[in-house]
């Protein structure tokens, strides 16, 4: 049985402009020891999934309408709130995107170090400041035994997101959730993080989700890949089949946007339009507007569903998203005018 | 669990880690008292300030505490025969129109006036910001309810309010206390409620979460100390503000009677006849004045004192 189990998740959020449906229908699983990735771009539900399943979702105007989020058989999202609170920073612990706010400014890296040890575990605290040393030692802070008596803002960026991984990781959690851990580090830095991640992740045999919008990352780190597009899961398989065998326009869409891939000298490629408003029903594929794939299909009701190709590697077909080859030869042959922008999303 | 075991092997190595006992030493120097206070001082010892109005403030109290005991008047016996005579050798201070000196009043005032301050201020502390806290960190309904109340609590005329709860738990030096501090409060839960809610929406709050503490840890250690520094500096705009309630209700004749004094009392009697005994106002509006100066440089030392980041070294 796989650790965690999500069935048909969908979150809400009920604001005064209409329901949002940020997460509609996702289901995915992920064993021990295993990365997954989630990929999209901002809007697509990439954190919101994660948020909800660690049940971070403020109420209101947030809800989880539906599904379930099997972790070892005990269902996340039903759970009442002190079964809640064991599980949480014990067996899954959670980085965050921005590690200039995720450290109390007002304890000390200790502090904080001890007391997420002894939440969950009895465990003396001079037990518990050894073994924070140790885990600042394992996430590569140098001096750790002295630095350990630092405030957060004594520490870089860089320097923080460790701090936050050690402290996701002390009481050696089964799940990681990584929400865009280095989206607000530098680049030099993001490469450390992510071995840093991976290294303990090999060590302790914890299963990482990782969230990020940065395809290079996915490629070098995981095993598996969710490509979301609003609210919803378009494409999912193992990293190679994701990367080498996209069957999905979004997917190839976003692969072309990868700036490393395109020709110098040329005006890199953006996916035309905007992700759709999510408050309204969305029939067929809700990329239709903006795939650069030439087709006829009216608008079906509902969305299309993942098609598994019997190898593990899913994709949302609406059926026309394989048919035409390359998607760089549609792309040569003709401008955006093949693209079916409705006008309001032009407008936008 | 595992856990266990873990630190039993951590412990229990069998090639001692270097890193050991020091682990041991820093953990006492860490344990030795809350590390925020500690530090605290550390830092406020560095501003001169703040220490001298430490100083000020502590040779205040003794002066009011103590400085009765020694001098040789009483503070209530009368002598028409001098009446209000100016400082002489005899009496420092002078004495006031019933002829009484007036170094022990206003060092007797001081024992009230400091006292209410301080257990006023306490109290308006306590409820302020738990409330405020609670209200901001639940946010919602919650919130909306919480405040409406603080609402309503400023729209009654606070006097009132007092002399309502002094009615009905009888009169008492004490009760008049925490009568006060009762209606003091509600600023300092605006103050830390807005503040909390700035806060929450850091993730570090949603850290706290995610680690699975509950809200009332959150709120008490990871919350109330990030809006100390504005706690503090309302605090020491609260103790005058209780002080001049206090003299406020005496007036009415629902605090301190005759014969007894605070300097509220003092002052406002002083006031009265200014023109013609002058040091009857000067000498306890000095000591009121000089009490407040030293909260506020103290307070506002203890802000940056309490602020792990305005550290220098």
């Amino acid at each position: 049985m796989a650790l965690l189990e999500v069935e048909d998740l969908a979150t809400y959020f009920h604001t005064r402009e209409g329901t949002v449906r940020a997460v509609d229908g996702v289901s995915f699983s992920i064993d021990r020891g295993e990365t997954l990735g989630i990929v999209g771009e901002s809007g697509s539900g990439k954190s919101v999934t994660c948020y909800s399943l660690m049940r971070l979702i403020p109420e209101p105007p947030g809800r989880i309408e539906r599904g379930v989020a099997r972790f070892d058989g005990q269902d996340l999202l039903k759970m009442g709130k002190s079964d809640l609170r064991n599980i949480r920073g014990d067996r899954i612990s959670m980085i965050f995107q921005d590690p200039m706010t995720s450290l109390n400014p007002y304890l000390r890296i200790s502090t904080q170090l001890i007391e997420a040890q002894t939440t969950h575990r009895d465990i003396d605290r001079k037990a518990a400041l050894f073994k924070a040393i140790k885990a600042l030692e394992e996430v590569g802070i140098p001096d750790a035994s002295n630095r350990v008596k630092s405030y957060p803002h004594e520490f870089s960026g860089g320097m923080r997101q460790r701090v936050m991984i050690a402290m996701a990781l002390i009481n050696e959690p089964d799940l990681l959730i990584a929400d865009e851990p280095t989206t607000a580090l530098d680049v030099t830095v993001q490469a450390q993080i992510l071995d840093i991640i991976k290294q303990r992740q090999e060590r302790l045999g914890t299963a990482v989700i990782l969230v990020t919008h940065d395809l290079g990352v996915v490629a070098g780190n995981c095993d598996k890949v969710n490509v979301m597009y609003a609210g919803q899961i378009v494409e999912s398989g193992s990293a190679e089949q994701v990367f080498y065998e996209a069957k999905h326009a979004y997917t190839r869409s976003l692969q072309k946007t990868i700036p490393s891939l395109q020709e110098k000298g040329q005006e890199l490629y953006t996916i035309p339009g905007l992700p759709p408003d999510l408050t309204k029903p969305i029939n067929g594929c809700a990329f239709y507007p903006r795939c650069p794939f030439p087709k006829t299909g009216a608008a079906e009701t509902g969305r299309p569903a993942l098609k598994d190709l019997g190898n593990g590697h899913c994709f949302a077909d609406c059926g026309y998203c394989d048919s035409s080859g390359s998607i760089e030869s549609v792309l040569a042959k003709g401008d955006t005018d093949d693209i079916h922008l409705p006008s309001e999303g032009a407008g936008a | 669990m595992s856990d266990i075991s873990q630190t039993a092997t951590l412990q229990g190595k069998p090639q001692p880690d270097p890193a050991a006992p020091a682990v041991a030493a820093m953990l006492d120097e860490l344990e030795e008292g809350s590390s925020l206070w500690k530090d605290a001082w550390a830092r406020l010892r560095k501003n001169k300030l703040a220490l001298t109005s430490l100083f000020l403030f502590i040779v205040i109290i003794l002066f009011c505490v103590v400085g009765p005991f020694l001098s040789p008047y009483d503070s209530q016996a009368q002598n028409l025969l001098v009446g209000a005579e100016g400082p002489s050798a005899a009496h420092w201070f002078g004495t006031d129109t019933l002829g009484r000196d007036l170094l022990v009043r206003v060092m007797e005032g001081g024992r009230i006036s400091l006292l209410v301050g301080l257990v006023a201020t306490t109290v308006s502390l306590m409820i302020g910001v738990i409330f405020g806290a609670v209200a901001g960190y639940m946010g919602g309904r919650v919130d909306a309810a919480m405040m409406r109340f603080v609402d309503l609590l400023y729209a009654l005329p606070f006097t009132i309010f007092v002399i309502l709860l002094m009615v009905a738990f009888g009169r008492s030096l004490w009760l008049m206390f925490v009568a006060i501090g009762c209606v003091e409060w509600l600023t300092m839960a605006r103050i830390v409620r807005s503040g909390v809610i700035g806060l929450k929406k850091q993730e570090f709050v949603e850290a706290a979460v995610s680690l699975g503490y509950s809200h009332t840890r959150i709120i008490m250690r990871h919350l109330i100390p990030n809006v100390l520094g504005p706690v503090i500096v309302i605090s020491t705009l609260t103790v005058p503000a209780v002080m001049l309630l206090e003299a406020f209700l005496s007036f009415l004749g629902l605090g301190v009677q005759p014969p007894y004094a605070s300097w509220g009392v003092l002052i406002n009697e002083g006031q009265q006849n200014m023109e013609i005994f002058p040091w009857l106002l000067i000498f306890p509006a000095f000591f009121f004045a000089l009490t407040l100066f030293c909260l506020n440089f103290l307070g506002d030392g203890l802000r940056d004192a309490l602020d792990p980041k305005s550290a220098k070294d």
